[in-house]
């Protein structure tokens, strides 16, 4: 089947900002006080295995941001071209296809076998009964009184040797790395690693890669054959609705940094550097942006946009283009609410950074203003920076599913965090509880925000000089 | 004292003008009122009649910045941003969609918002206190460390969880309070209980830790040594000492919210039925109704502003080496 690849403006920015953490990683390794810094993240193991679980993460939204339309069969072969469905889907939801097509008629709880309602249902005799109708995808394998242990166990059989497998193959590559760089014996740095020794906390990265992979061969083994975590109200599978949100969460915690940051690094920069009425002019602009209390500046923000989006319909193909494109505009709301703090700190050092001797004798030496802004002001805020983009990330992921709930978040149609809890939000209150869909939700968000809160603290103390011990 | 109060009413003055044309831009600019009307009585029924109505019955019709059917200083004051902009400096902001006067909705409803946020404030900032202290108390041991875990644990959890979970738990298992509502009178407190409570809780984790932080800052300095070796135990020291020259950078990031309190918040109130300025904000919002969002941006700034000052002046309060001059 041919596909079209689509490039939706979020997928672009995502790219972007992978090629801008290549780029400073790069810088970050040939800079020593920086390497020095890293360092002291990953001898941390809570550091190295949240960073680990974001990269598991990470690595989901990335397969979620590979875009393409398939191809309509039976179509288009007259006229020699080709017609594409109108769906966009992305490389995670051909990975997922089964949970993605295996849609139940409403609700279903975890593993089961029928819907959460009953339903009257013509019997054979032409009587009617009100039963449990069995599921259409879920454990539909199963006959009517098999017990279903012996087949979770028997699907679920190959799993901890795979998970072992993968670990495994990734300690002895650590392994060689280890003894290769610290000049020592195969066996030794083999030993140091599981003994939890090394500079770098591996350990913890060999854990986290184990369980990971447990959680995904049984993911794998399990999925689809049951609905694992249940069917939503129009019965969605919750495993993939939950598994989709997190391209979402990714996006609106980092885009919404990557937009607002040359804005609010340039101005900072420039406020503190050059003074005078240009420091007036920037300090006017994000004081009057503060003092909009940043929940209303971003509804307002939001409405409008939604009413240029429904007056301009014609901008966009599909669906999917349009749900884009508010996510989009979402991030750079967030981001013009957000980009005032960073402002105000970068221009109170570059305040200080201006008076230094260094930056002094570099004026004395004649070198140009952006001369010096470039070598001596920037590196010297960067860490500042940094601990911003990191602390920044988890707020913004919650502020996602307040946003959503609210109705100023993203499109209703897109799947996330918010639209999850959001229509979840009433299913405690029913008789009996439906608890799985906000469960899901619950626990994918607290992975996600407690290790990127985690690692966030590693870098702010050893990048933040006045925590340096 | 009051020479400075003055002038920093005064330097108010122009923040709050470029709030105001901000949002002004943001509601006329971004979309004409041709696209809102059309938005609004959908793209079926939107007739140039039906606009043109649309746009009289709200007094959206007239130019944004210079009228030049008028004459004199009308040429300049019977436009949209006199209207519907500057004149929101008289706190009239003119009527809502569904033809109520909003100004008289706002004072009305301060009062629930004020209910719920007052408390959940007052109770929230003491007990976030006490705990820090007694984590720094116990400074470099097992409970610090793992009270310092479950702060982070805490501030992960999104505040909608907070929400669904206390009324899941303590209105429908244990049937202790309403699910939601809200009365005046005695009946309040069993209204507000919950969300109060709810409120704390949410806000619990994150507040502890930044506390604890400026604690440990303080603990370090001279005076706390000073007081240990004149033979006071260390709870005293912590209590009377430490909190009181903490209270400054715990200032800064108190009082300015306290003006804003009268502005309730969207979450609790929209969850728990509080009719208050937090909940008509959301309903707004929802509904669409451009006219009462305006309003609330430019009260939450007014709000927000005067929390500036008042932090300005509180420093004096705490600090008596600050002078304003």
């Amino acid at each position: 089947m041919t596909i079209l690849p689509v490039l939706l403006p979020t997928d672009a920015l995502v790219f972007v900002l992978m090629l801008a953490a290549v780029a400073v990683a790069v810088q970050a390794a040939r800079h020593a006080p920086s390497r020095e810094a890293w360092r002291r993240v990953g001898q941390r193991p809570v550091a190295m295995a949240s960073a680990t679980i974001l990269l598991v993460f990470a690595a989901i939204g990335f397969l979620d941001s590979l875009h393409y339309r398939e191809q309509l069969p039976g179509q288009g072969e007259a006229t020699q071209k080709a017609v594409y469905s109108s769906e966009v889907l992305s490389a995670l939801d051909a990975v997922l296809t089964p949970l993605r097509v295996q849609t139940e008629k409403t609700y279903s709880a975890p593993f089961a076998r029928e819907l959460f309602q009953r339903e009257t249902v013509e019997q054979p005799d032409g009587g009617q009964a009100r039963i449990y109708p069995r599921l259409v995808y879920g454990a539909a394998h199963l006959q009517a009184d098999e017990a279903m242990w012996p087949d979770l166990l028997h699907r679920l059989a190959w799993t901890p040797l795979a998970a072992l497998l993968m670990a495994g193959a990734l300690l002895l590559a650590l392994a060689g790395h280890v003894a290769y760089h610290g000049r020592m014996p195969f066996s030794v740095a083999l030993r140091r690693i599981v003994s939890g020794q090394t500079a770098l906390a591996w350990r913890a990265v060999l854990l986290v890669v184990f369980l990971a992979a447990l959680l995904i061969a049984a993911g794998v083994a399990l999925a689809p054959h049951y609905h694992v975590l249940g069917t939503d109200k129009v019965g969605q599978d919750v495993l993939y609705l939950s598994l989709k949100s997190i391209r979402t969460g990714l996006v609106i915690g980092t885009l919404t940094t990557l937009i607002m940051l040359p804005f609010a690094v340039a101005l900072g920069i420039a406020a503190g550097y050059l003074g005078g009425w240009v420091d007036d002019a920037i300090q006017y602009v994000y004081t009057v942006l503060n003092s909009i209390p940043s929940v209303l500046l971003i509804a307002a923000s939001v409405l409008m946009m939604q009413v240029m989006i429904d007056s301009h319909s014609n901008w966009f193909d599909t669906a999917a283009q349009r749900a884009d494109a508010r996510l989009l505009a979402l991030c750079a709301i967030l981001g013009i609410t957000s980009w005032t703090g960073l402002c105000r700190l970068l221009r109170g050092e570059t305040l200080k950074l201006r008076e230094l001797d260094y930056v002094q004798a570099a004026r004395a030496f004649g070198a140009s203003t952006a001369a010096i802004l470039r070598r001596h002001v920037l590196p010297n805020v960067m860490h500042i920076v940094l601990i911003t983009v990191v602390l920044d990330f988890s707020s913004l992921v919650l502020a996602e599913a307040v946003l959503s709930y609210v109705g100023i978040g993203v499109d209703p149609t897109t799947i996330s965090f918010g639209t999850m809890i959001n229509m979840a939000r009433a299913e405690l209150a029913r008789e009996p509880v439906v608890w799985w869909s906000l469960a899901a939700a619950f626990v994918f968000m607290l992975v996600l925000v407690l290790a990127a809160n985690l690692l966030a603290d590693a870098v702010r103390d050893a990048f933040d000089p006045r925590r340096a011990r | 004292m009051l020479a400075y109060i003055v002038r920093r009413l005064l330097y108010a003055i122009p923040i709050l003008l470029g709030v105001n044309l901000f949002t002004f831009v943001l509601f006329f600019g971004v979309n004409s009122p041709d696209d809102i009307a059309r938005m609004q009585l959908g793209a079926k029924y939107a007739s140039a009649e039906a606009i043109a109505r649309w746009k009289t019955e709200r007094g959206y019709d007239k130019p944004m910045f210079y009228n030049p059917a008028q004459n004199g200083v009308a040429k300049v004051a019977d436009t949209l941003f006199v209207d519907k902009s500057l004149r929101m400096f008289t706190f009239d902001f003119g009527r809502a969609d569904d033809g109520h006067d909003i100004a008289r909705e706002i004072r009305l409803r301060m009062g629930p918002s004020l209910a719920v946020a007052l408390p959940t404030f007052l109770l929230s900032l003491t007990a976030a206190i006490v705990l820090a202290l007694l984590l720094v108390f116990f400074r470099a041991t097992a409970l610090d460390f793992w009270g310092v875990v479950i702060c982070v644990a805490m501030m992960s959890i999104s505040s909608m969880f907070y929400i669904i979970g206390g009324q899941w738990l303590v209105s429908k298992m244990w049937a202790l309070v309403p699910i939601s509502g809200y009365a005046g009178g005695l009946d309040m407190a069993r209204f507000l209980g919950l969300p109060v409570l709810i409120g704390v809780v949410a806000g619990l984790g994150s507040s502890t830790r930044w506390y604890r932080t400026i604690f440990l800052e303080e603990i370090s300095r001279d005076y706390v040594r000073t007081a240990r070796a004149k033979g006071l135990s260390e709870l005293a020291v912590l209590f009377r000492h430490v909190l009181k020259n903490a209270l400054i950078p715990i200032l800064t990031g108190v009082v300015v919210v306290i003006p804003s309190l009268f502005l309730g918040s969207l979450l609790m109130e929209s969850f728990f039925a509080v009719p208050g300025l937090g909940s008509y904000t959301i309903d707004a919002i929802r509904g669409q109704d451009f006219a009462v969002v305006r309003s609330m941006v430019f009260i939450g700034s007014v709000m927000y502003i005067v929390g500036l000052v008042l932090t300005d002046i509180s420093y004096t309060v705490v600090d008596p080496r600050v002078r304003l001059g």
